[in-house]
């Protein structure tokens, strides 16, 4: 037990850090932050998997992330009709126009030895297929954008219920990541790094243009739930009162009936987005639970110790039999896969999918903050990562207020520089982020949770 | 006649404003080399380190237009470049010595710095969003053209004009002189050529008595002055806004790589190559064809290879491309 005592109580302040802000700010607040430290937590665990586990760098988790929201709203959103009419057939025939060319390239590879000749026929494979796709795509794209462009527009989805795409949502991440891994894995670290960073910005770019999958910076708004909506929730009977059961204190106090009423109604009010942030925040306490098990278990299995072999030694590794190129490929698309489901997670918590708002700093280089932060290698210190950072990331704007208000309290309301600081507040967060990035690499370098290596 | 308008629309069209693009990734993509080559990290500050000197420089160009200098028909910021230039090389220096030099010491792995790299991304756009604010600013003040379209249609009689803007001009020129004198140091010098020879074979130079210091030292204000240049060249001709800045770290590296990673030279033609491919296949060549072929062949679409969206994509595209066939980069960088 004694050996746990530090992690357990990081996650007893963590947790009364999020009370804190409960009793502070609000409940609704609180719990916001509670969703999105949960979300953070997949992520952070995926890149874990990936950097912890096996030490390679993927800065491509905006992409995966990316790709996730898109299972969401592929899963989700009921199938568009006339879209489908207009140009589905087109649309099927290109993607097994796609299926064909990598058919004939994998067959021209095995056939052929290597040779230019070899390359040209590829690229001349290529290029016709290329032809092929853009004569047929083109009208069918024109025709789907042009139904009903207001609302819809593209295709639509599968009109399931939302929640099956957390798994959908791993595997378009997951075989993504196959296929990126394919290509780039073989490269040195940084090369990988800066690989895996432009590739999630072209899978970003196609997501945000390809109008007819994804309605592209038009959004899809208004994504079906997994838990009860607020307004339901306010005429339901049972809710009702159990906000009257948990609050009859503070209704006791008041005399009036109508006053009663009143109070009573805006606690059911505030109480509905609290219940549905709770139910939210319980969904992915499971998924988080579930992964947290499962990646424990395979960290201190056989092929956890063989990764962390890998890791350290890849060369030794080899000598010993393991197939270095195989595992990193496995443990690159179980990583992104991770990704994926949080990505999903995230969309159904916002109910809506921006693929404008898909950033480097945010969906990449924060989460990287995160893993470094919580302790790379043990995935209780990536939970912690998740949690503490985005609570940074989300209080350093009040708390940098604060800060700037008490520094500047001698100067006028007026005052141009006392102005100007508070109009650039949001900016704080990054300056925060950086320095608690370059104290932790300095002076924790393992994180605040390092990995504990059990040996036998 | 139809054939020099042709010729005339894709030099306006393309060859001028990749010239000047490609010249802008150029400098950044050489200092990124130079710092992989000798420090032996990627460096992740690459963009926000530009939009830091550029932002210094559109502060002078406002305290200078407040006291009424200026350049007459050429853009103030020029007489601002080195005031931004010595204080990004401060920035560097003391970046250097309370972050970076404590990692050399300790001989840590290139990872480590790469991720320090990114703290410090952190710090630099931070420092500059809070300074100047996140929006576009435009600070070019002067002679905008130095050839309208309509006084070179009247001068020649073509259909087709061609605009020249004095920042493209401006660009190329500095960017030639800025490069010259930079491989003539390299090549020429005592102090380059130790360099070259620390990133070459640091155990090696070290021997033969090259002060590792200086090296290091001679290599962050190199990068300072390229990138305040670079991202003054770059703002005077488009517009400054540090997310653009971060965002062009992408290209600068694609251009870095491509050009083989650690060789100065090949990032320099690296950029030109990424400028040029990324507008060459994006460009909609509908009114080209339809100068250079008969009536009866002209094409109905816009032939247009890939939406202007998808320019990032291209570049990104190229490097993995490059990644695969020839990894250390057409010019042989160092070997992956």
């Amino acid at each position: 037990m004694k050996q746990y005592s530090d992690v357990i109580s990081a996650y007893v302040i963590m947790l009364g850090l999020i009370i804190l802000v409960g009793f502070l700010q609000s409940w609704s607040m609180a719990l916001s932050i509670l969703c999105f430290c949960l979300i953070s937590a997949v992520m952070t665990m995926g890149a874990n998997i990936q950097w912890g586990y096996a030490g390679l760098i993927n800065f491509g988790i905006m992409g995966y992330t990316a790709l996730g929201g898109l299972a969401a709203v592929l899963v989700s959103v009921p199938p568009v009709k006339e879209a489908w009419q207009a140009g589905g057939l087109q649309m099927v025939i290109c993607a097994l126009i796609i299926v064909f060319i990598i058919f004939i390239v994998r067959f021209i590879l095995k056939k052929y030895k290597k040779s230019s000749n070899r390359n040209y026929i590829i690229a001349f494979a290529i290029i016709v297929g290329l032809i092929f796709l853009r004569l047929i795509s083109g009208p069918a794209i024109h025709s789907i954008e042009a139904v009903n462009p207001a609302t819809t527009g593209f295709l639509g989805g599968m009109g399931l219920p939302i929640i099956f795409s957390w798994v959908i949502g791993a595997f378009f991440a997951g075989g993504l990541a196959y296929v990126i891994g394919k290509i780039a894995l073989g490269l040195r670290a940084d090369y990988l790094a800066i690989a895996t960073l432009l590739i999630s910005e072209i899978v970003i770019a196609i997501i945000k243009h390809e109008d007819w999958l994804t309605r592209g910076v038009k959004n899809v708004i208004g994504l079906k739930r997994p838990v009860p909506y607020e307004i339901e929730l306010q005429s339901t009977q049972w809710f009702i009162n159990l906000v009257e059961k948990f609050n009859q204190g503070a209704l006791n106090l008041v005399t009036g009936v109508l006053e009663k009423e009143q109070l009573l109604k805006q606690l059911v009010i505030d109480g509905s987005t609290v219940f549905v942030k709770l139910c939210y925040a319980g969904l992915f306490s499971i998924v988080v639970i579930i992964l947290l098990i499962v990646t424990q278990k395979a960290l201190y299995s056989p092929w956890g110790r063989m990764m962390r072999a890998i890791r350290d030694n890849d060369e030794a590794a080899n000598a010993m039999g393991k197939n270095v190129v195989k595992q990193h490929l496995l443990i690159f698309v179980i990583g992104s896969a991770v990704v994926g489901i949080a990505g999903a997670m995230m969309v159904t918590y916002d109910g809506l999918f921006t693929p404008g708002s898909y950033r480097p700093m945010r969906y990449t280089f924060l989460i990287w903050v995160m893993v470094i932060v919580g302790g790379s290698g043990n995935n209780f210190g990536a939970i912690l990562g998740g949690f503490a950072v985005w609570f940074l990331w989300i209080e350093s704007a009040p708390a940098s207020l604060y800060l700037i208000n008490l520094l500047t309290s001698g100067l006028e309301e007026t005052n141009a520089l006392k102005i100007h600081l508070i109009n650039s507040i949001p900016y704080f967060r990054l300056l925060v982020m950086g320095i608690a990035l370059l104290l932790v690499m300095r002076y924790k370098p393992k994180g605040i949770i390092p990995e504990k290596i059990r040996h036998i | 006649m139809d054939f020099i308008n042709s010729i005339v629309l894709l030099l306006n069209y393309i060859f001028v404003p990749a010239l000047s693009y490609g010249s802008q990734l150029a400098l950044g993509a050489i200092f990124v080399s130079l710092i992989y080559g000798i420090l032996r990290f990627a460096y992740f500050t690459a963009g926000d380190l530009m939009s830091f000197g550029t932002m210094f420089t559109i502060l002078f160009t406002w305290y200078f237009q407040s006291l009424g200098i200026n350049l007459g028909v050429l853009p103030t910021a020029l007489l601002a470049i080195p005031f931004g230039v010595i204080i990004t090389i401060l920035y560097v220096l003391a970046k250097d010595k309370l972050i970076f030099s404590y990692y050399r010491t300790k001989k840590s792995p290139p990872v480590m710095l790469a991720m320090v790299s990114i703290g410090t991304m952190f710090v630099t756009q931070a420092i500059v969003r809070i300074v100047i604010g996140p929006f576009d600013r435009r600070f070019f003040d002067g002679e905008k053209f130095i050839l309208k379209a309509n006084e070179f249609k009247e001068m020649t009689g073509l259909n087709e004009g061609l605009t020249i803007k004095s920042t493209q001009v401006i660009t190329l020129l500095v960017t030639i002189i800025v490069v010259s004198i930079l491989f003539w140091f390299l090549n020429k010098t005592k102090t380059g050529k130790s360099m070259r020879a620390y990133s070459d074979n640091e155990d090696l130079a070290l021997l033969s008595g090259i002060d590792p210091k200086k090296v290091v030292m001679i290599t962050w204000v190199i990068a300072a002055i390229l990138a305040t240049i670079g991202g003054t060249l770059y703002g005077l001709d488009k517009s400054f806004k540090p997310f653009t800045y971060f965002n062009n770290m992408l290209p600068i590296f694609a251009a870095a790589i491509v050009g083989g990673i650690g060789n100065p030279f090949g990032a320099f033609l690296g950029g030109y190559v990424i400028a040029f491919s990324e507008i060459l296949i994006t460009y909609a060549y509908k009114k080209f064809f339809i100068y250079i072929l008969p009536e009866s062949l002209e094409p109905d679409g816009l032939l247009q290879l890939l939406s202007t969206d998808y320019k990032f994509a291209v570049s990104f595209s190229i490097l993995v491309i490059v990644l695969l066939f020839r990894p250390s980069g057409i010019f042989k960088g160092k070997i992956i």
